[in-house]
Order: C-alpha cells, then structure tokens, then sequence
C-alpha cells in the first residue's frame, strides 16, 4: 500500500480473485469448503453440508492438476465474453469437480475429452481503480 | 374400485408466437378446450393449479376471471421446465388425497424472441467488490465456464460421451433429425420443417456440439389438462369414461447431492430415480412403452434421457439412437410430436403438453402422427435447480 494514500480511504488491492475461493499469491490454488464430517466439498459459503447436514467446514487446498471429464465449445455467449472458448468440467487428482475455462488451447477443436490438465490463472479485467481482477482455468500440461 | 386419477380433458394451443395475444388469452384458451374436451365446465373443478416460470404472480387467479371465479383453491406453481408436470402433480395430489374429485392444471408461457443470454450481459463492475455466495468480483459466466443453457447441457451430453462410446456429434445431431422430421406431421408443433443431417452439423454453432437446429426455440403457448377421480370418473357417461386416460404414475423428484453438482446440474440422477418410482408405481418397465414424450431441450440432453430412462441399455444410447429405435416407426417412438427441438418449449406449458401429447395418442386421437395401438406412454420433463416430473399414462381398459 502506498504511504501517500489518505488514511481515511481503504487500500487499493492491486490484485483480486474473480471468486474468494481463488487463493492469489506466489503459489495460486483453489480452496474449497470441505465438510468435516463426510469430506463433501464446496466452493460456495454453505450453511450446511448438502449431502450429511453437518454444520462445521475447513478450508482445504484443491489439487492442481486435473482431467477433462466434460466441455463444450461455447460459440454464442453474452456481450463481452470472447468466443468461441471451451468450458471445461474438470476432476481434479484429489476427487474434486471444477468448472473451468480450458485455456491456452490454439484451436478449440482441440479440446479432448480425458486430456490432462493443470492449474493457472490469468488477468480478465481491470476496474477503475486499476485493481486487475484474476482467474482461473486450465490448461494442457 | 381403486383410487386412479384419470385425464378427463386435454388441449394445447399451438406452440409459436403470439404477439397479439397474452398469458391469459393462450392460458384461457387451453384451459376452455380442455373442459370442453373432458365434457364438464369449469364449475365441475375442486381445484386449479397454475404453472409459469416467467409471468408475474397470480396468474391462476387471472385465468378464473376469464373462465369462470368459482372460489376454488388456486395453486401457483414454478419449478423450473418442469413447473408444468408440477401443476398437474398438484391436482393429482389434491385428488389423491381425497380433497378434490376433479381439477384443472394449465402451463402457459409467453417467451417471444427473448434471450437467454445473461451473466456476463451485465456492464462491468467499474470497482470490483466481492459479493455472493463465491464473492464473485465480476460476472462469471464466461471466464469460469458457461452458464448458458445450450453449454451445460452440451456438457451433460459430453460427460456421457466421456463415459460411453458410441456417442458423438453425429449421434447427437441425429436426435435432431429425428425430431424436425417428426415435427413435419405434428399442426401443433412450433416449427414442422425437415432438416438434413447436414443442414443440422452445418448449422451455427452454439455451444459444441449443440448447434442452432439441435436447441430448443423460445415461443408462446399453453396447455391444460382436466383430471378427475376414479370414483367421480364411473358416474360419467361411457363415452367420456372410454376417452379417459389413466395417470399409472405421477412423480416429481429433486436433485440429490453428488459430487459434481455443485458445478454441473445433475440431471441423470434425478431423472433415474424418477424412473424407477414411476415404473415401479405403474407396474410397467421401458419396454411396455408405446410412445414417449421426453425433454430434448438440446438435442445432448435427449441422448442421455434414453439411458436415464431406461429405454436402452446403460451405455448404450449412441447404440439406441443409431438403431433407429426412438424414431416413429422404431422400436420406443421418442418425441413424435417434435419433441421441444421443434414442437416447442413456452417453458411453464411444456409439462402439461407432454401429458396432452402422450394422451392423445392413446385415444388414438393423434391423426397422422399417431403411434397405432397405442397403449402404454410416458412423458418426461426436467427442470435445472433441479426438478424431475415423469407421468405414466394408460389406454383406457
């Protein structure tokens, strides 16, 4: 944080996750919200566990490297979004489904079902304040 | 003398577009037809059950006011595509519970050209704050994978070519084909013109391997049905009673938990249960089927409603759609209305005119489209939150 910034005001990141459950730093990674009583997991703030009902979640690390279980070549999308890309259901070495972009791939056609993947993040945008907002896919390894 | 519930009365406007008329119009239409058709008025029904997704609230309400204000209980319902199987649903479980003895249960939806597009539509935020459940700094659809209805559902489709062989674009594009041709015989149907195969791979891509021809269109329309009770049904004169047809199942089914759906709809699970509750109520497997009415939103999701359903061997639905088998002249006709790729899909309409289709046919009512010797039909629709309505029908003894 800058030493001239009022003090009044709040820091201005620099950068942030597209989602809270995107964890930004030296080593990016995704967290879910795993269920202490059965090891469900979720990505989202949950009440309680869909699946037991239990109550209490910790935060745990999501593998990185991951295989494509399903996609489609998405070609007709809302303004602003660049197409055609590939959306991607992957799952993860440690069990876990992730929806994704599949990114860096120079033709989509290219895009295989069972192709093994691996996490990364990219810059999607900038707001007024210049905070670049980050996400995540991923891409063949 | 067992407690049935029978359909009585059945009608649907043409699915398409309306523009001179609205919700109330089409809705009143289909509801009026359908008590004609069952020989009774609107002063024989104990209860009504209104489905839409899109229209503003009370619309049961505004329907009475056109057909008559009889102080009935008026149920609203939504649940997503399925809101019309759930409209039904509702009357069947007021007679089922000994509280109504005859009821009417209409879908209606005005979509027009409407877009589905959404998510990412929305201007970007000028300063990213979390907000949401993910505390989402921006739209997301689009960045972390679609959100777009033709893109989940190609997943859905793709998850299964994951799993089984024999599926692919072809496979998928062929359930197109066979419903545009279908649609051709079907005055009902939105839109009634045969595609090649060609012409369906060929056509623009929406979200691989969904293509335009292989989605279903936005439209306007209305359905309504007319049940009644075995016992109510037997003081009726023999001609309506013979016309009538029996509801074996009637079931509605929530998704439950597995791992990938926090990510991807599950719309198998849902629809197996569904299956088996429905099958196991009826009496009847897949293989007494006559006709089917199933929802192909997109031509991905029929594929994998074969297997959900049963009609073909786990796996082996890219196997039962090249077979020919769900075609009209095949072995489990699917769709022969056009199926929602071509008949139509005025969301809240949509469950209630798979019951008029299937039922239809078993009166042998259905002119060139008819399946002969129809006797045994079943009509399926799913809705994504999710919601899973199957009704199985019987011919009259």
């Amino acid at each position: 944080m800058s030493d001239e910034t009022d003090g009044d005001l709040p820091a201005v990141p620099e950068r942030l996750p597209i989602v809270d459950y995107l964890q930004l730093g030296d080593d990016p990674h995704l967290l879910a919200n795993e269920c202490t009583k059965c090891r469900a997991r979720y990505f989202d703030r949950r009440n309680a566990c869909a699946k037991c009902g239990a109550v209490e979640f910790v935060s745990v690390r999501v593998a990185d490297r991951a295989v494509l279980t399903a996609f489609s070549i998405v070609h007709r999308a809302a303004p602003g979004i660049p197409v055609p890309y590939v959306s991607g259901i992957v799952l993860t070495d440690d069990g876990t489904s992730v929806r994704a972009n599949v990114v860096g791939l120079d033709d989509p056609m290219k895009a295989e079902l069972g192709m093994s993947l691996g996490f990364t993040t990219y810059g999607c945008g900038t707001d007024d304040n210049g905070t670049e907002c980050v996400a995540f896919g991923y891409m063949t390894v | 003398m067992s407690d049935a519930v029978w359909v009585l009365g059945a009608s649907m406007t043409r699915f398409g577009r309306y523009p001179d008329l609205d919700t109330v119009d089409l809705a009143s239409q289909a509801c009026i037809d359908a008590l004609v058709d069952g020989e009774v008025t609107i002063h024989d029904m104990d209860i009504l059950a209104a489905g839409t997704l899109f229209q503003q609230s009370g619309m049961g309400q505004r329907v009475q006011k056109q057909i008559g204000q009889t102080g009935i209980p008026v149920y609203n319902v939504t649940n997503a595509c399925a809101t019309g199987a759930t409209a039904i649903r509702t009357v069947h479980l007021a007679i089922k519970a000994g509280e109504a003895e005859m009821g009417l249960a209409f879908g209606v939806e005005q979509m027009g050209k409407m877009g589905l597009l959404r998510g990412g539509a929305k201007e970007e935020a000028n300063v990213y704050e979390p907000s949401g459940r993910y505390g989402a700094v921006a739209p997301i659809d689009g960045i972390l994978g679609t959100e777009t209805m033709p893109g989940v559902f190609a997943q859905a489709g793709m998850g299964y070519a994951y799993e089984n062989d024999g599926v692919g674009f072809e496979q998928f594009a062929r359930v197109a084909y066979k419903n545009h041709l279908h649609s051709t015989l079907n005055p009902l149907a939105q839109y009634r013109k045969e595609f090649s195969m060609e012409e369906i791979m060929g056509s623009p891509v929406q979200s691989y391997p969904n293509t335009l021809l292989m989605c279903c269109p936005t439209g306007d329309g209305a359905a309504a049905v007319v049940l009644v009770s075995e016992e109510r049904l037997r003081s009726m004169p023999t001609d309506v009673q013979n016309r009538a047809v029996k509801i074996s199942a009637s079931v509605l089914t929530s998704d439950p938990w597995v791992e990938s759906g926090q990510v991807q709809p599950d719309v198998n699970t849902l629809t197996r249960n569904a299956a088996a509750q429905a099958y196991e109520a009826a009496g009847v497997g897949p293989e007494d089927l006559d006709l089917v009415e199933l929802h192909d939103c997109f031509a991905t999701a029929e594929l994998i409603h074969y297997d959900n359903l049963g009609l073909c061997e786990r796996g082996g639905a890219g196997e039962f759609i090249d077979s020919g088998a769900p075609f009209r002249d095949g072995r489990t006709p699917v769709n022969v209305s056009g199926g929602l790729i071509s008949k139509g899909h005025p969301i809240g309409a949509t469950g209630v005119a798979n019951v008029y289709e299937v039922t239809t046919h078993l009166r042998g009512e259905a002119g060139d489209r008819q399946i002969e010797g129809a006797k045994v039909g079943l009509a399926h629709v799913i809705g994504l939150g999710s919601a899973c309505g199957i009704h199985i029908l019987e011919k009259a003894a």
